[in-house]
């Protein structure tokens, strides 16, 4: 059990590159519920703050923001698990994710209801995803820790955040309508 | 070590391109010797430097290659198509051979392939030299050593340069044999040994040979014997031979070909035996006397004294001077070149654009405050800040000049495998771009020239019908219009047949049958995907990937494309570029919240939407209908329409089309960012930017708005979908 577990903490770093598990996970809320990613996907946490709409863009795909030069894109993850799109509260915040795609990096941000804190998970503590039940889908689970009695949900944030499943999901998007132009 | 190899492959590439350049000017009837030099120059540099990186299929390729250069140098064979063609196979393998470097190992059919043109290579070494050659054959010494008395040197010996290889010593050659054997051909008069090579003590290799020597030999043993003394060093040292009383011009080619620099002109004159050891000492001593006696009248050069002494003759002196300020001259010409890592510089180009932004957000905030001192120094600020942006994109622009030369291989090659014979002009060589859509144009322009050339140039019995040339024509063409660089594709082939392109159009259902087109319109239509008029595929094109492609790529350079043709007479291919990728002017447009900036380049004029309007998708324009598409619309903007709305007219690919926006807010420099890779597929939107606000805009991609307006042009209004 604890090898299972093992290798699904190890998945969520592999863009990272880094060898050594990741024991640490930032948390956050989001609908009520508690996730975790793993901490060394994590670039920064930023306040919302202006966003740029991007037009004809399923609803998922928030936008885009201007992070210190950069133009970076912000998924609403709640909207991505399938949810209602996230309302924008007091304590709602951006969280930066680096991933690797190959050989390049690239930033991409998520909105969260609330950041919570950074916590260690040893991986004895953490559990398989559960065949269904989660509320979302299992391939965007790496693993569900044990945290003060209750689950954290660890999310795959590679698959969460996939580039080519996400463009492809936009571009079904527009498919539905008719086409002109081209 | 990487870092060294890296630049070697560089550098070992530039002078693959020199050579292969030379090669087809020789194969194109150009007989200077200067040209060969060139490219021998070119292949020695390669093994050179290959040699020292330890890189050795490539120098001992390259070494095979270059016996075959010298042979032609020596005139021993004859430029031929068969020639020429096996050694730019040649270049071609050196060229994969630094691929495989830069990769890895290379692979087992590489060197396989390579063995054998090698071996092809080898062939030409091994033959027997050509009987009674033209120009190039040696020339025989009695020819040459009678001649008007003013054009030659007063030199009655044979003047021997020989310097010899650093392998030499290892290879089991002693220097000295081969100049005491000499002396069974005749008497050494005078003979220089020359250093200048010697490392210092701590460098120096003992099992290395670091010498040349300057002899004078008085003998009746003609040319061949004397080669023949050098035989077994032939490929291992650098020999030169000229016969007594040669012409002057003679000597002023080995003064120039000499491998010394430093050296001094008295020397050098000694060298290359024009004056003896003698003369030189009387002249320096003369020298010395007048300094002593008339040290405020300067010090004469030591050629005007000897030239004064009748020592030397004139041309001589002054090819020497010549050299020794080429030496200096070329020197000065490489420091004024640096050669600089592109990253750095696209760094520099990156905060050259932060700096854009920042400007502007400071120009804004100035502009809030009310404080005219302070808005006053943020104009100039920002006016720099417009200069430094410019030259910090000259430094990424290049000239086109080189990506044209390489075509002149493509053409000769494509033209023999189709049995036509074309030729290759070109033009705007000098025109100048950015680097980074140079690197992206190759390919398209590939394309263009190879369908140019199959489909385009018909073959030569036709064109003799039709009463043209036998040689078909290929022009590249390059300059630069208002903002953008052009550059032109042309033929004066059978240019495109109007009818079978709209029978193909019809049956793959890229048009309906009896629409009515235009010349321009039907021509055009060649860039549609999967669309092909060549009856059979041939190995070079007609499988219908060629012009959807071309389009494609450079539509994704911010450029459009167009072909005009006139039947019977050619076709001509129009590519229109951004001149940069990094920054463009642009022009800042309101929807709702969002702003949007349209290419400024692109924008023909602003109005305001005709309150008649109404739901309709045009307006009449000075008696033109004009489409227009609503960016509120296809935006699908939150909010209700303003009371006013403006149109902004722009023109492109020809055509001119509006776009509708709430409001217009004038110019703005533009840095481009990129879009994420979850927003390839968004089309309408060709990049991002950032304001002086510090919020995002989007840059509309007009082309696809217009193409939208464009195909809506016959669909009644109200039936235009609202999405693209």
């Amino acid at each position: 059990m604890g090898q299972v577990a093992t290798q699904a903490a190890g998945r969520t770093v592999a863009g990272a590159g880094a060898v050594a598990e990741p024991l640490q996970y930032l948390t956050f809320t989001l609908g009520g519920e508690m996730y975790a990613v793993g901490i060394l996907n994590v670039k920064e946490i930023i306040e919302y703050g202006t966003l740029t709409e991007i037009p004809m863009m399923p609803t998922f795909i928030r936008g885009v923001i201007n992070l210190r030069g950069a133009v970076v894109p912000v998924i609403d993850l709640s909207a991505r698990f399938g949810g209602q799109p996230t309302e924008v509260g007091r304590r709602t915040c951006i969280v930066i994710i680096e991933l690797a795609d190959g050989e390049s990096r690239h930033d991409m941000g998520i909105i969260v209801d609330a950041v919570s804190e950074v916590l260690e998970i040893p991986p004895a503590e953490i559990e398989p995803p559960p065949a269904f039940g989660a509320r979302i889908r299992t391939d965007f689970i790496a693993g569900m820790g044990k945290v003060a009695g209750r689950f954290v949900v660890i999310l795959e944030i590679r698959n969460v955040l996939s580039v080519d499943e996400m463009a492809a999901l936009a571009d079904a998007g527009r498919a539905g309508t008719p086409e002109a132009g081209d | 070590m990487d870092e060294v190899l890296a630049v070697f492959t560089v550098e070992a590439r530039e002078q693959l391109a020199a050579m292969e350049e030379g090669l087809l000017r020789m194969e194109q009837g150009d007989r200077d010797p200067e040209t060969l030099n060139a490219v021998f120059r070119a292949a020695h540099t390669i093994k050179g430097g290959a040699g020292v990186v330890e890189i050795h299929a490539v120098e001992k390729f390259t070494h095979v290659l270059e016996n075959v250069l010298d042979r032609l140098r020596n005139g021993e064979i004859e430029v031929s198509d068969e020639l020429v063609t096996l050694l730019l196979r040649g270049c071609d393998h050196i060229g994969a051979l630094l691929d495989s470097v830069e990769q890895g190992e290379p692979d087992g059919d590489l060197v396989a392939a390579g063995a054998g043109i090698a071996d092809g290579l080898r062939a030409w070494t091994a033959g027997p030299p050509v009987a009674g050659g033209g120009g190039g054959a040696p020339r025989h010494p009695e020819s040459e050593a009678h001649r008007a008395g003013g054009d030659t040197a007063i030199s009655d010996c044979w003047h021997i340069s020989v310097r010899f290889g650093r392998g030499v010593l290892r290879n089991g050659m002693d220097p000295l044999a081969f100049l005491r054997y000499l002396l069974s051909l005749g008497e050494i008069v005078h003979m220089t040994t020359l250093t200048d090579a010697m490392p210092e003590a701590a460098q120096m290799d003992p099992e290395a040979c670091y010498l040349g020597f300057e002899v004078e030999l008085r003998s009746h043993a003609d040319k061949e014997a004397i080669e023949r003394v050098f035989d077994f060093v032939r490929d291992d040292c650098d020999l030169h031979i000229l016969p007594p009383n040669s012409r002057i011009a003679d000597y002023i080619a080995l003064i120039e070909k000499l491998p010394e620099e430093t050296m001094r002109l008295g020397e050098m004159l000694v060298g290359s035996g024009a004056l003896t050891a003698d003369e030189l000492a009387r002249g320096l001593a003369l020298q010395q006397g007048q300094a002593e006696t008339a040290p405020e009248a300067g010090k004469p050069t030591i050629g005007e004294i000897l030239v004064g002494q009748s020592a030397v003759q004139p041309e001589i002196v002054e090819a020497a001077a010549t050299r020794q300020k080429q030496v200096s001259e070329k020197k000065a010409a490489e420091a004024r070149l640096i050669r600089v890592q592109a990253d750095k510089l696209d760094h520099l180009i990156d905060l050259v654009g932060e700096l854009v932004i920042a400007g502007a957000s400071a120009n804004l905030l100035a502009q809030k405050s009310r404080q005219a001192q302070l808005f006053e120094a943020t104009s100039i600020l920002s006016r720099l800040v417009e200069d430094i942006r410019d030259s910090a994109l000259q430094l990424r622009m290049v000239q086109i000049g080189e990506t044209f030369n390489r075509f002149h291989r493509v053409v000769r090659d494509v033209s023999k495998e189709l049995g036509k014979e074309i030729e290759l002009t070109i033009g705007g060589a000098e025109t100048e771009l950015d680097k980074s859509v140079v690197e992206k144009i190759g390919d398209p322009l590939m394309h263009l020239v190879r369908n140019a050339m199959d489909h385009g140039i018909e073959s030569m019995a036709l064109r003799l019908e039709r009463g043209k040339p036998a040689a078909g024509q290929v022009g590249l063409n390059a300059f630069h219009d208002s903002g953008s660089i052009v550059i032109e594709v042309s033929d004066d082939g059978g240019g495109l047949p109007r009818d079978k392109i709209l029978a193909k159009a019809v049956a793959r259902g890229i048009i309906a049958a009896g629409q009515n087109l235009s010349d321009a319109e039907v021509a055009n239509l060649i860039f549609e995907p999967g669309f092909s008029t060549a009856d059979q595929v041939t190995n070079l094109s007609g499988r219908g990937v060629g012009m959807d492609v071309v389009k494609k790529n450079i539509t994704a350079l911010r450029g459009t494309v167009e072909v005009h043709s006139d039947e019977g007479l050619g076709s001509r291919f129009t590519i229109r570029l951004p001149l940069t990728l990094a920054i463009i002017d642009g022009f800042l447009v309101g929807v709702a919240r969002a702003s949007y900036v349209i290419p400024l380049e692109m924008v023909v004029e602003c109005l305001e939407l005709p309150g008649d309007a109404g739901d309709s998708h045009y307006l009449n324009l000075r008696g033109e209908v004009l489409p227009f598409v609503r960016l509120r619309e296809l935006f699908e903007a939150e909010g209700d329409r303003p009371a006013r709305e403006n149109v902004v007219v722009v023109k492109a690919a020809g055509r001119k089309a509006g776009i509708v926006v709430d409001a217009l807010h004038g110019e703005f420099q533009t840095v481009i960012k990129p879009m994420a890779a979850i927003f390839r597929h968004l089309r309408g939107i060709a990049g991002s930017t950032i304001l002086g606000t510090g919020e995002v805009a989007l840059i509309l991609d007009v082309l696809a708005l217009v193409g939208l307006a464009a195909a809506n042009e016959n669909v009644p209004p109200g039936a235009i979908p609202a999405r693209i």
